[in-house]
């Protein structure tokens, strides 16, 4: 049966399974937009900038594993997916952006809304595909799902130019995707399977950092069954929280630059270092030629150009994370009792336990003012860790990661690679859309909420109950602090100086607006938000502006040359300030 | 260290700023590059001479293997191989000296393919020590411009793997 190029494009989502589309009409783009409007199976959210759209098909690809999708218009509705993209790239979260585009023959006429979105994405994508004639449109499809997905995922954008979407051919759905350039490799190589399980049999003093890999190859259990089976404490880094149970008594909690003196330290003396799914970036790494001195670093990652990118590895193994550690654990259950594991770390572990000890994540509580770290374990503790937690950028991503505890994977969506402020309210909404009963929280501050709040008319037009708690402290907190620690106090534009009543402006949409002053009124709110079932709420806690992140790993140093608090700090660190 | 990477790609348009785009992107040196279509019209191979240590080279490596239109790198500095590269030289030499052009020219194993009253535009094949030494030979007679390939290069048979 010949079809038209936007049908064709329906048909497809539905041979993928896609369910929901992120989206935003336009001129180029009303083909599609037209067949959508009787379609029963697929639904698009409306949402109100093609940012949040983006962002939103993330969240939904993030919380569910599957790909998201988002649908936008030629020129400006396409440039403006561009962070999205960008966003979803740097933390490998499979996503399609279909982008409109004007008709093939005015490309490059400079014709109205015109933008070469192909060429402005394509250090941002995995791949991207301009679709050139209708006849093609079934297979890029196709091919665009089976990249974004397949190896280390990614964002993959299909432009589609107005002709091709209102010209006519037959539908064949290709059953077989080849591609001779694109071969991911899962499996890992035998031998350095068995060399990584020998390293880990002579190791004393071994830990594990798992990345976002572990998440995208759903390895949680199998990362699981070698710390317990080894006894080997397990650090996540910022895109691997959820990967292992942060309740576990062998997690030590997220490395690097605002980690846990312990994970640093750990690392630091660590005689065998396995990362699995994580690429050594620079916040997790501090000052590269000072990072894990005496330890063997295996590797494992899917991503070849991951490895040795930036530190030594003695052990790479490309692979899989999930069939790469299946076969760690089965070398060694062949080769080595178990009981003898518990002996082997013993010292170890109560090394580790020691420096929990000295300098457990921690800050004051102070019963007049509320601090954003109160607020954050007020949310862990009401709703059980059970909840879906998306964060902005900046100081209240940091004490989301430091104090939410979560246990499950995907259930954890920030922006770690490009840091994106503005990410966490609509990657929310593309979760609570895939989970509608799930309580999904973003944590957010002032500054970044205010770079995506138009989604709060999205939020309120679907019934999507998303929870966002503002950590209010008018000013762009990790900013501040910054200048505060580095630049001799001068606040040069952090200060927020007119910061909206985000109580008016939530009900101004029609969601609900709480404010908490005083830390006796943090409860009461969270729970009263946590009752509303049908419409988003804003919660806008008043917190100390004083406040910073720590630890903290100054720029440049080394991971153990942390801060702590004011009433913390020893002489080595305060000379490590006055260095800065 | 300066290495020549033959890189197999799709014969598609845009692919060209995709492997130009990840240099610029990472901050790598592209020194020449030369494109043509291979036996299979849907293919086209690239000859990408560029410099750097090993790991930025291995990396160099790594991420042309990861674009999805990249069929094949081979690090051809690692392996025996033949390079060529073509360069055309505008030479406008006073009258006393034209004869001299003409047989270094024919030393060089090269052709005259253009002349004038004034000039000879000469062609020489041939590795790019070659090339430059015939440049160098040619500059005290006034060179008008010059216009080289870039290095194309093949494996030799038999040692290829």
């Amino acid at each position: 049966m010949k079809m038209l190029g936007a049908q064709i494009v329906i048909e497809c989502l539905k041979k993928e399974g896609v369910k929901h589309i992120f989206g935003y009409p336009g001129g180029v783009v009303l083909n599609i937009f037209d067949y959508l409007y009787d379609d029963k199976d697929i639904k698009l959210i409306l949402t109100r900038h093609e940012q949040g759209a983006v962002h939103a098909a993330d969240g939904y690809a993030r919380s569910t594993g599957k790909p998201g999708v988002a649908l936008v218009t030629s020129g400006p509705g396409a440039t403006n997916t561009v962070t999205g993209i960008a966003t979803a790239y740097m933390d490998s979260i499979p996503i399609i952006v279909f982008s409109g585009q004007v008709p093939t023959k005015l490309i490059g006429n400079d014709a109205f809304q015109e933008a070469d979105i192909v060429g402005i994405t394509r250090p941002c994508t995995k791949h991207n595909y301009l679709v050139k004639d209708v006849k093609d449109l079934a297979r890029i499809i196709r091919e665009a799902f089976y990249i974004a997905t397949s190896g280390r995922p990614g964002p993959v954008l299909i432009d589609l130019p107005k002709d091709v979407t209102s010209d006519k051919t037959q539908f064949v759905w290709p059953e077989h995707v080849s591609l001779r350039g694109y071969n991911p490799k899962y499996e890992g190589n035998k031998w350095m399977i068995k060399q990584a399980a020998h390293a880990i049999q002579k190791a004393k003093r071994a830990v594990i950092i798992a990345g976002g890999g572990v998440i995208h190859s759903a390895a949680t259990k199998e990362l699981k069954e070698l710390a317990e089976y080894t006894q080997i404490p397990v650090i996540m880094t910022l895109m691997g929280l959820g990967a292992f149970p942060g309740t576990h008594k062998l997690a030590l909690g997220m490395p690097g630059m605002h980690g846990s003196y312990y994970a640093n330290m750990a690392i630091q003396n660590s005689d065998l270092l396995i990362a699995v799914g994580m690429r050594f970036d620079d916040r997790v790494t501090g000052r590269i030629n000072d990072f894990a001195p005496n330890a063997k670093i295996i590797h494992i990652d899917i991503d070849p150009s991951s490895i040795r990118k930036n530190v030594r590895v003695d052990i790479p193994i490309v692979g899989d994370a999930r069939r790469v550690l299946k076969g760690i654990i089965n070398v060694l259950k062949e080769e080595k009792e178990k009981n003898q594991w518990e002996e082997v770390r013993k010292a170890w572990l109560r090394q580790i336990n020691k420096w929990k000890k000295e300098h457990p994540l921690s800050y004051e509580y102070d019963e007049n003012v509320i601090k954003p770290q109160f607020v954050v374990e007020k949310l862990y503790e009401l709703t059980k860790g059970d909840a879906i937690v998306a964060t902005e950028v900046g100081q209240n991503q940091m004490w989301a990661a430091q104090f939410f505890k979560l246990n499950k994977p995907r259930s954890w969506l920030t922006s770690g690679g490009l840091g994106t402020m503005g990410y966490g309210f609509p990657a929310a909404m593309g979760a609570q859309v895939a989970y509608p009963d799930r309580t999904v929280i973003d944590i957010a501050g002032d500054g970044s909420i205010q770079m995506n709040i138009q989604e709060l008319a999205t939020c309120v037009t679907y019934k999507l109950p998303v929870k966002v708690a503002i950590l209010n402290n008018r000013y762009l907190g990790m900013v501040r602090q910054w200048q505060e620690l580095f630049f001799k106090e001068r606040y040069s534009y952090s200060h927020l100086d007119t910061v909206p009543d985000f109580v008016k402006v939530a009900e101004a949409y029609g969601a609900v607006g709480l404010r908490a002053e005083h830390p006796s009124e943090v409860e009461p709110v969270i729970k009263e938000a946590l009752k509303v079932k049908d419409k988003p709420v804003f919660m806008d806690f008043i917190v100390d502006w004083k406040e910073k992140v720590f630890p903290m790993v100054p720029a440049g140093a080394a991971i153990h040359e942390m801060m702590f608090g004011e009433e913390k700090k020893t002489k080595k660190e305060q000379k490590l300030r006055a260095v800065k | 260290m300066r290495h020549t990477i033959s890189v197999l790609v799709e014969n598609k348009f845009g692919v060209l700023t995709r492997v130009a785009g990840l240099f610029s992107g990472r901050g790598y040196n592209i020194e020449s590059l030369s494109v043509g279509e291979t036996i299979d019209p849907q293919l086209s191979i690239m000859t990408i001479v560029t410099t750097g240590d090993d790991q930025i080279i291995e990396q160099i490596t790594k991420q042309l293997n990861k674009l999805i239109d990249v069929i094949k790198v081979v690090d051809l500095t690692e392996i025996d191989h033949v390079e060529r590269e073509m360069v055309l030289v505008k030479v406008a030499p006073k009258q006393d000296d034209k004869a001299e052009v003409l047989r270094l020219t024919e030393i060089f194993r090269g052709r005259v393919v253009d002349s004038s009253p004034r000039t000879y535009t000469v062609e020489i094949t041939g590795d790019e020590k070659k090339i430059e030494a015939f440049i160098e030979l040619m500059k005290p007679f006034g060179i008008k411009e010059f216009v080289r390939t870039g290095k194309i290069a093949i494996a030799r048979e038999g040692i290829k793997k």
